[in-house]
């Protein structure tokens, strides 16, 4: 168990590196608590696994440093930093059993047989194996394979940091919930650092405490599940996150004063008269969107009933804005208008949140 | 992947089933012919029964040649299997020098039996052939003409050089074929080299080493040309293997009625013990 | 990892010296080659390739070799193309044992074969023709054309076949247009193999020819043996033999492993 700090942290795979797009990761400073419960989101590409990569030592950092709490890693192997990964594709030693599979890690440590047998039984149990330790690992199914692939990081009981690089992408999908919530039960049991790696946003905000989203080999926000979602960093963010994504509309700045099309908009927190350049956004979830009287005339463009509320699809000029109508309100036809709720309406430059 | 049933892809099969048929059968019922029947030229023919048969497993000279081909097979087949995994384990899995060890390790395979034959005779040719000669001058007595053993010594270094690439090409391929998470997983679980080698590279190799051991089984199993070319089969019937005793037979006494009984028998072991061998090196996947 | 890579240094060492040796010799002198033992032509000649290249019963072997090679090679993989299809993706009577039994002809002797060729094809007219051989050579190469094209064909998923029959293609034409362009790597590497074993095959070659389309091969082991000690013509000859399938290797060097590994055993 550690804290994990990384400090200025940079990778390319290329040996001389010139431009920013020759970065995979780029410069990078975090800390991960120990014991968190952490997930790298992002698209494909975005660098999230050379990032777990580095973390697990399978690569060596271009740049910078990884401290495991005051230890320095960088250069140590993954053996040596005492880890655990699980990979998107189940690995698993075909030849063994399943208990020889969970006690190949401990007895390639040298753990003594009587302390080997303990801890296989124990995570046995705990990852519902129990029943099956003598089969042949091979003639299990996808996810039961991908829960060996756990145990072996978990019989050891020393590791620093259990990653997992897209564990769920072979499960069928009605076993990925029951997977996913014995991980988190793990979790809150064995309160042992994991990283988890997705390009699924349930995936991440229901597994992590916080969620480290990545976009183009960069950080673009670290908190909580309720922070992405209420104040994202970026336009990135707030695209990424939600279903259907943050509106992003363009916008003007006169004196402080935030206007869409000469329409006075009211924002969360004040904005400098200085900040007017460069690209100037609004963004406002579809949550927090609602048909009003008067507002930003809007015309309807179409209406999709997903189950508990309605996707509606309205325009201004060229801007498409969306919003959500919970079940039993009734959609206006015809013109319309909308009003933003000034808490939750952010204002961005060149794609960073302002304030 | 499921299969539909449909008896039409017969005609699709039929070319290959009528060349094969008129390459294998006719001359198969050929030989059939000739072993139960005894011949004193101008095509007179008499039945015979299986006496051909009686005479050639009742014969020292069969008994010889087949003692002297299976030790052929096993000594080559432990020489080169181990060897073909070593060279394949420690070539290099992406670069440039990938292409240059292809190139080269295949080149062997691609050239004609007997200028391999030809090729090996000069180059181990006591006094001036570079592999004679050198062993020569390391003071040994090295005379392939000459003494049996120096004979055996040569034919199996020829046939080691000729095929081994085979074995590395295969173990190369399933080598290339294993995700990388896997070497990954073994690093991350504290595995020995060895224990890679064991628990991940082997068990994901055995089915290219069962088509390596049976192609290598087959294959040296009818050697002929190569050794004809190096040895004739000599000194003495020293390395007279099966084809090279066969074929003495046949062309050179036209014996052909042993000669024939003989070729069904070969076959025939041929085909069981490549049966047996890939029975019991498949017999654990059906658990 | 420098450690690691000496084996197959070494390896390739051991490789080169006979072919290294072969190719030396080439350009000596009968007279050098016999007089004694020298690490490297001292003579340097030409002479053997030129004769090579002027006598007409030396490269008419090159051009017979080449022709049956090639024939061969076509037809083996032209035959092999849509039984492989059949195997990869119907059930029909027989269909296991008739795989079985191709497979089986894979592991016939040619030794056995050998006489009964010389009077199958005697009596068909074929004796002593380029034909006879490129016949006679598919015995062993549709079998292997089969099964490698087989292990190809397996590894693309069904519903290829399926969408282009929902859109109407009629079989050839789906055959000849989508499915062949598809695995075309798969038959450059049963090519390749049908290339190889019919190159390198002398025993069949040799019995079923005498004087018009007598084979490379053949006319080496005649040389040796009646000619005397032509090493260094010998040599020459041979030399030759490496280069058309040093041009085939690397052409297909990226196929060669990956192509044995295929196929279901």
């Amino acid at each position: 168990m550690a804290k994990i700090t990384l400090d200025n942290l940079r990778h390319s795979y290329m040996p001389n590196p010139q431009g920013p797009e020759d970065w995979a990761l780029k410069e990078m400073s975090q800390a991960l608590e120990d014991g968190g419960a952490y997930a790298l989101l992002g698209p494909s590409g975005c660098g999230k696994t050379t990032l777990l990569n580095l973390i697990s030592g399978l690569l060596r950092p271009t740049q910078g440093r990884i401290l495991f709490d005051d230890a320095d890693v960088s250069g140590m192997t993954p053996e040596q930093r005492n880890i655990a990964q699980v990979f998107q594709f189940p690995v698993i030693y075909d030849t063994m059993t399943v208990y020889d599979n969970l006690a190949f890690p401990l007895r390639n440590r040298g753990v003594p047989a009587g302390e080997v047998d303990k801890r296989v039984k124990e995570v046995g149990e705990m990852l519902d194996l129990g029943h099956m330790l003598k089969k042949r690992a091979s003639g299990l199914t996808a996810d039961g394979k991908q829960k060996i692939s756990l145990g072996r990081g978990l019989v050891r009981s020393d590791v620093n940091v259990i990653m997992f690089d897209e564990p769920l992408t072979v499960i069928d999908p009605h076993l990925k919930w029951v997977l996913r919530s014995k991980l988190k039960e793990l979790h809150h049991r064995i309160k042992r650092t994991m990283i988890y790696v997705t390009h699924d946003q349930t995936e991440a905000l229901t597994f992590a405490d916080r969620v480290v989203v990545m976009n183009n080999g960069e950080v673009v926000q670290v908190g909580t599940p309720v922070e992405l979602f209420e104040r994202p960093a970026h336009t990135f963010v707030g695209h990424f996150i939600g279903s259907p994504g943050m509106n992003v509309l363009p916008c003007s700045i006169d004196g402080g004063r935030v206007g869409f099309f000469g329409q006075a908009v009211a924002t969360a927190g004040a904005i400098q008269a200085a900040e007017d350049n460069g690209r100037m956004e609004l963004g406002v979830r579809p949550e927090f969107i609602r048909f009003d009287t008067s507002g930003i005339p809007v015309e309807i463009v179409k209406a999709a009933d997903v189950g508990r509320f309605r996707i509606v699809e309205t325009q201004h000029r060229d801007h498409r804005i969306k919003l959500l109508v919970p079940e039993g309100q009734p959609v206006p036809s015809g013109p319309a208008h909308v009003r933003f709720d000034p808490k939750h309406t952010h204002v961005y430059r060149d794609g960073w949140l302002v304030n | 992947m499921y299969k539909q049933l449909n008896q039409k892809a017969w005609f699709l099969v039929a070319p290959v089933v009528a060349l094969v048929a008129f390459n294998a059968i006719i001359p198969l019922m050929t030989v059939v012919n000739f072993s139960v029947q005894e011949t004193f030229g101008d095509n007179m023919f008499f039945w015979s029964g299986v006496t051909w048969f009686e005479q050639v497993l009742n014969s020292d000279r069969f008994h010889d040649a087949l003692l002297r081909q299976i030790l052929f097979t096993a000594i080559i087949l432990l020489i080169e299997v181990p060897l073909g995994l070593i060279v394949a384990l420690s070539m290099p899995r992406k670069g440039p020098w990938v292409s240059v060890c292809l190139v080269t390790m295949a080149l062997p395979l691609l050239i004609p039996w007997n200028v391999v034959g030809a090729m090996w005779n000069i180059f181990a040719l006591p006094e001036i052939g570079l592999m004679g000669k050198g062993l020569r001058s390391l003071g040994l007595d090295f005379n392939y003409t000459r003494q049996p053993m120096t004979a055996w010594f040569t034919v199996v270094l020829m046939d080691v050089w000729h095929w081994t690439s085979l074995v590395v090409l295969l173990c190369y391929a399933g080598l290339v074929s294993i995700p990388n998470d896997y070497y990954q997983a073994a690093k991350i679980d504290g595995a020995s080299a060895w224990s890679v080698f064991r628990y991940i590279q082997l068990p994901k190799l055995k089915r290219v080493l069962t088509i390596a051991i049976l192609l290598r089984f087959m294959d040296s199993f009818m050697i002929y040309t190569e050794v004809v070319v190096l040895t004739g089969g000599g000194p003495g019937n020293s390395t007279t293997f099966l084809s090279i005793d066969l074929v003495k037979m046949a062309l050179g006494q036209f014996d052909l009625g042993p000669a024939a009984a003989m070729s069904l028998i070969y076959f025939l072991i041929i085909l069981l013990l490549s049966w047996l061998f890939y029975t019991v090196m498949t017999r654990n996947e059906a658990q | 990892m420098r450690k690691r890579s000496i084996i197959p240094a070494v390896y390739i060492l051991f490789l080169m010296l006979p072919i290294y040796w072969l190719v030396t010799m080439s350009f000596k002198t009968t007279n050098e080659i016999l007089g004694g033992f020298t690490p490297w032509p001292v003579n340097f000649t030409v002479d053997n390739y030129l004769k090579i290249f002027t006598d007409s019963t030396w490269y008419s072997g090159y051009i017979n070799s080449l022709t049956f090679v090639i024939a061969n090679t076509i037809l083996s993989v032209v035959v092999a193309l849509p039984a492989a299809y059949a195997f990869s993706r119907y059930r029909f009577l027989g269909d296991k044992h008739l795989f079985f039994w191709l497979l089986t002809n894979r592991m016939a002797p040619p030794a056995v074969f050998a006489l009964p060729f010389l009077q199958l094809y005697s009596a068909v007219g074929l004796f002593d023709t380029p034909w006879a051989v490129a016949l006679a050579h598919t015995l062993f190469n549709v079998p292997l054309a089969v099964w490698i094209l087989e292990g190809f064909m397996s590894g693309v998923p069904k519903e290829l076949d399926e969408t282009a029959y929902v859109d109407g293609y009629p079989f050839w034409r789906f055959f000849l247009k989508i499915f062949i362009p598809t695995i075309a790597a798969g038959i450059g590497v049963a090519c390749f193999f049908c290339f190889m074993f019919s190159w390198v095959e002398l025993l069949l070659a040799k019995t079923l020819t005498s004087v018009a389309a007598k084979p490379i091969v053949a006319t080496m082991t005649r040389t040796a043996s009646t000619s005397g000690y032509e090493l260094g013509l010998l040599a020459a000859a041979g030399t030759l033999t490496i280069v058309p399938g040093a041009f085939v290797i690397y052409f297909v060097r990226n196929y060669i492993a990956k192509g044995f590994a295929l196929g279901r055993v």
